[in-house]
């Protein structure tokens, strides 16, 4: 019996199996899998087997009481990614201006410091973060809900083949497994398993980015959350956390502190006298550029253009219309 | 006894050459009508027979047989009611043949011998023009329409008097407009636009560049209102675009008796249950849709992503070519499309994103099928796109805005700018344009946009080249990533 005949076992069965099943069928179907033929075809998809037995196997993700048999693993950068000191940023698909936003700061500022950002690919604060690990250079780990050939969700096919270019994207399931709504809180376990600490940016009150915080204290590993508005939906599971125990995120320090990391001083940008101006202005509270044209003084053209280049230099984001400095 | 009149058939914009003989023969009373004829123009036998006899003329008791000649050709309309009725009435030796011979006529009869005008006549009339015919016998109230084409109308009010004309009794009398010609009605002004300065600057740009623009937020902050504002911050319409815009609403049948010449931009605003065919053009003998009324002028699309996906997608080629060609078993039309669009739109379905008072309650899904929606190769043809927050209160408070005259004489001296040449651009601008698509999500179109609307500013600026601030100013209007594109 190997590992990789359970994962191509659970993959033809459609289902959750991680230690070898006592019936007749598994050791049928172990007696005729072609495990060199299985593998063969795998690395032609371009993707990689990693046991749990492996030494290679991250130790964190071992030490679960559920581990998976093994990951499937796409991507150019090394294994042992996988073992170095990672934290999970992950919340809810359909967030906020304001959470994409803190997620997108916490995977720069995170992975800029040399932590491993995990995330599951998903759309909204997922997504973010492992954009913001990208933006900074840092690596990032996309762990995915489905088999390892597929993109999901096909929204973010370009964002996973720039994750696999310097980072990893990993599965417990085998090429040609569907997604299926059971397999994303399984999902999360590994998400959490793989990480020191989680973090929660945004989620609803029955989220998944909860049932991932939920798993991460099973394990004990370490949970915050990030405080969001108490009358929006959007951040009741967060401050719920909070309101738990779960230690609060004001900025990407107190993450790091955990892991007795000091933050990477920012880069230093050039701005523009009236760049300045508009930034000092953001800080205080985001606004519409027809709301900065008032603070300011400034013409539609003159702001528009000093928009820009806050843009550029990474301290000022957009959204519906509403700037916001970070 | 045969006799032949000239009249056309329009396909599409194009009007081509029919001739409606008559013949009369012995035999069994009867009127038969033969050539491709439609309903509409069956049913002339009705009111040809009806025409002739309130004009206290003779309807020959003779078998009767109409021919539209070439065969072939698919005719339409109620357009061919006057020359059937001459033909026949010179078949009958009521009306000189050789005088007949070089008119061309058209227009529908009333029951009780009157012309009624019918569409197109500009096209018809220029068509005659170019066939060498001296005049034109149209409907009075078609007659200024019909003098545009550069030939000497005969305005005919009564069948009587076309018949009168042609004996060589005398001229009708010209027509005059009853009650002169009322005033333009007043454009929109942009002083009714309270607050929104960057959406307002944007539209600036739109105007000057004839770039296209695309204003996203939430419902009641005057997307809409903008948009309509947009043709009267336009220059004024050229002689030559007069014509061509006068000829595709003449075909439409949309003109204004009292105002044959359509000398203001047109502004089109369908509604977005509009078919295909009412957006491109279509039918069974081509009418032009509204990309086509909206030539030379302004499209607008309210609730743009509530448009059909097809309508949507059959936007794309006369935005790219600014013709619209449709084929169709009546023929093959090509439409002319040059138009300016701006389109409105919520920032996701339900409407709350971009407002502080309100919560977005779109699901991933129907956010993620709302983006599909507006496939990349769409927005890929705003070189403007504008993200309009709610503002607050205050700013609606704020002092009268700018009015739109001044800002036309802006829009009209940048395009003189713009058309005298590509300006050169800074070394600055360039090293800006390359940084920015390595930082933002900048496609290749978006970086081409981005330099067409840079390039645009410049010239509003009255500067020589185009500088860095230029740029960056173009870029802030770039889509957002709410969006879903780059």
């Amino acid at each position: 019996m190997t590992e990789l005949a359970l994962a191509a076992f659970a993959a033809e069965r459609d289902a959750h199996v991680i230690r070898a099943p006592h019936g007749r069928a598994f050791a049928l179907f172990a007696r005729r899998f072609d495990e060199a033929g299985f593998l063969a075809r795998l690395q032609a998809g371009g993707a990689r087997w990693l046991a749990r037995s492996d030494d290679d196997f991250p130790p964190l993700l071992r030490a679960i009481h559920d581990p998976p048999a093994g990951l499937f693993v796409r991507g150019a950068a090394e294994l042992e990614l996988l073992r170095r000191p990672a934290v999970a940023v992950v919340g809810a698909r359909s967030c906020s201006a304001y959470g994409a936003q803190v997620a997108r700061m916490l995977g720069r500022e995170l992975a800029a410091a040399g932590l491993v950002v995990v995330s599951g690919l998903a759309r909204g604060v997922d997504g973010e973060a492992h954009r913001g690990a990208l933006e900074s250079g840092g690596a990032t780990v996309a762990v995915l809900g489905c088999g390892i050939d597929r993109d999901y969700p096909a929204a973010h096919a370009e964002l996973a083949s720039r994750i696999r270019a310097t980072g990893l994207v990993v599965s417990e399931y085998a090429p040609g497994v569907e997604p299926a709504p059971w397999r994303f809180p399984a999902r999360n376990r590994i998400i959490a398993g793989l990480s020191a600490a989680t973090v929660v940016v945004e989620a609803r009150e029955r989220s998944g980015a909860l049932i991932t915080a939920d798993l991460a204290l099973e394990e004990g590993r370490e949970v915050l959350a990030v405080p969001g508005e108490i009358t929006s939906a959007l951040s009741r599971g967060a401050n719920d956390l909070l309101r738990l125990g779960a230690t609060p995120v004001t900025g990407s320090a107190d993450v790091l502190e955990l892991f007795g990391l000091e933050q990477a001083p920012p880069e230093a940008v050039e701005l523009g006298p009236v760049a300045e101006t508009v930034l000092a202005r953001l800080r205080d509270a985001p606004a519409s550029a027809d709301e900065l044209a008032r603070a300011t003084g400034l013409d539609a053209g003159a702001l528009a253009s000093a928009l820009t280049e806050l843009e550029l230099a990474g301290v000022a984001v957009a959204s519906g219309g509403v700037y916001r400095a970070g | 006894m045969l006799a032949r009149t000239v009249t056309h058939a329009l396909v599409g914009l194009e009007a081509r050459r029919v001739e409606v003989e008559a013949h009369l023969q012995r035999g069994v009373p009867g009127f038969s009508i033969v050539g491709l004829a439609d309903r509409a123009c069956q049913e002339a036998k009705e009111r040809v027979r009806s025409g002739i006899a309130s004009a206290e003329l003779e309807w020959p008791v003779r078998r009767i047989t109409v021919n539209l000649a070439p065969a072939d050709l698919r005719k339409e309309g109620s357009g061919f009611d006057l020359p059937i009725a001459l033909s026949i009435l010179a078949a009958s030796g009521q009306l000189p043949r050789e005088r007949l011979a070089d008119h061309a006529a058209v227009g529908e009869l009333a029951l009780d011998g009157r012309l009624r005008p019918v569409g197109g006549v500009l096209a018809l009339a220029e068509a005659a023009r170019q066939a060498g015919l001296s005049r034109i016998l149209c409907a009075a109230s078609s007659a200024p329409e019909a003098a545009l084409a550069g030939i000497d109308p005969v305005p005919v009010r009564h069948l009587a008097e076309a018949a009168a004309y042609l004996r060589g009794e005398g001229e009708p009398e010209p027509y005059v407009d009853g009650n002169g010609h009322p005033p333009e009605p007043p454009s929109l002004d942009l002083a009714d636009v309270r607050g929104q300065e960057r959406a307002r600057r944007a539209l600036e740009i739109a105007a000057a560049g004839g770039h296209n623009l695309l204003l996203a937020g939430p419902p009641g902050t005057g997307k809409t209102m903008l948009a309509r504002r947009l043709p009267g911050i336009l220059p004024s319409l050229t002689p030559v675009e007069a014509l061509e815009v006068t000829r595709i609403h003449s075909v439409a049948g949309l003109l204004a008796a009292d105002r044959p010449l359509v000398t203001s931009r047109p502004l089109r605003s369908p509604h977005y249950s509009s078919s295909v065919a009412a957006i491109v053009g279509g039918g069974s003998g081509p009418k032009p849709g509204e990309v086509s009324l909206a030539h030379r002028g302004v499209l607008v699309l309210d609730e743009f992503a509530e448009f059909q996906r097809a309508a949507l997608e059959a936007l794309r080629q006369p935005l790219e070519d600014g013709v619209v060609n449709i084929a169709r078993a009546g023929g093959r039309a090509v439409f002319p499309a040059r138009f300016q669009l701006v389109a409105a739109m919520n920032l996701c379905p339900c409407g709350a994103r971009g407002d502080p008072a309100a919560e977005c309650s779109c699901s991933p899904q129907r956010l993620a099928a709302f983006r599909d929606k507006l496939s990349r190769a769409l927005l890929d043809r705003f070189d403007l796109v504008v993200a309009m927050p709610r503002p607050r209160a205050a700013e609606l408070a704020a002092a009268a805005a700018e009015p739109s005259e001044p800002v036309r004489g802006r829009v009209a001296a940048a395009r003189v700018r713009i058309e005298a040449g590509r300006p050169k651009w800074s070394k600055e601008a360039t090293d800006l344009l390359d940084r920015a698509v390595e930082r933002l999500p900048l496609s290749g179109r978006g970086r081409a946009r981005a330099r067409r609307v840079a390039e645009t500013i410049a010239a509003l600026a009255a500067e020589p080249g185009v500088g860095a601030e230029h740029l960056a100013e173009a870029l802030a209007y770039r889509s957002p990533t709410e969006l879903g594109t780059a």
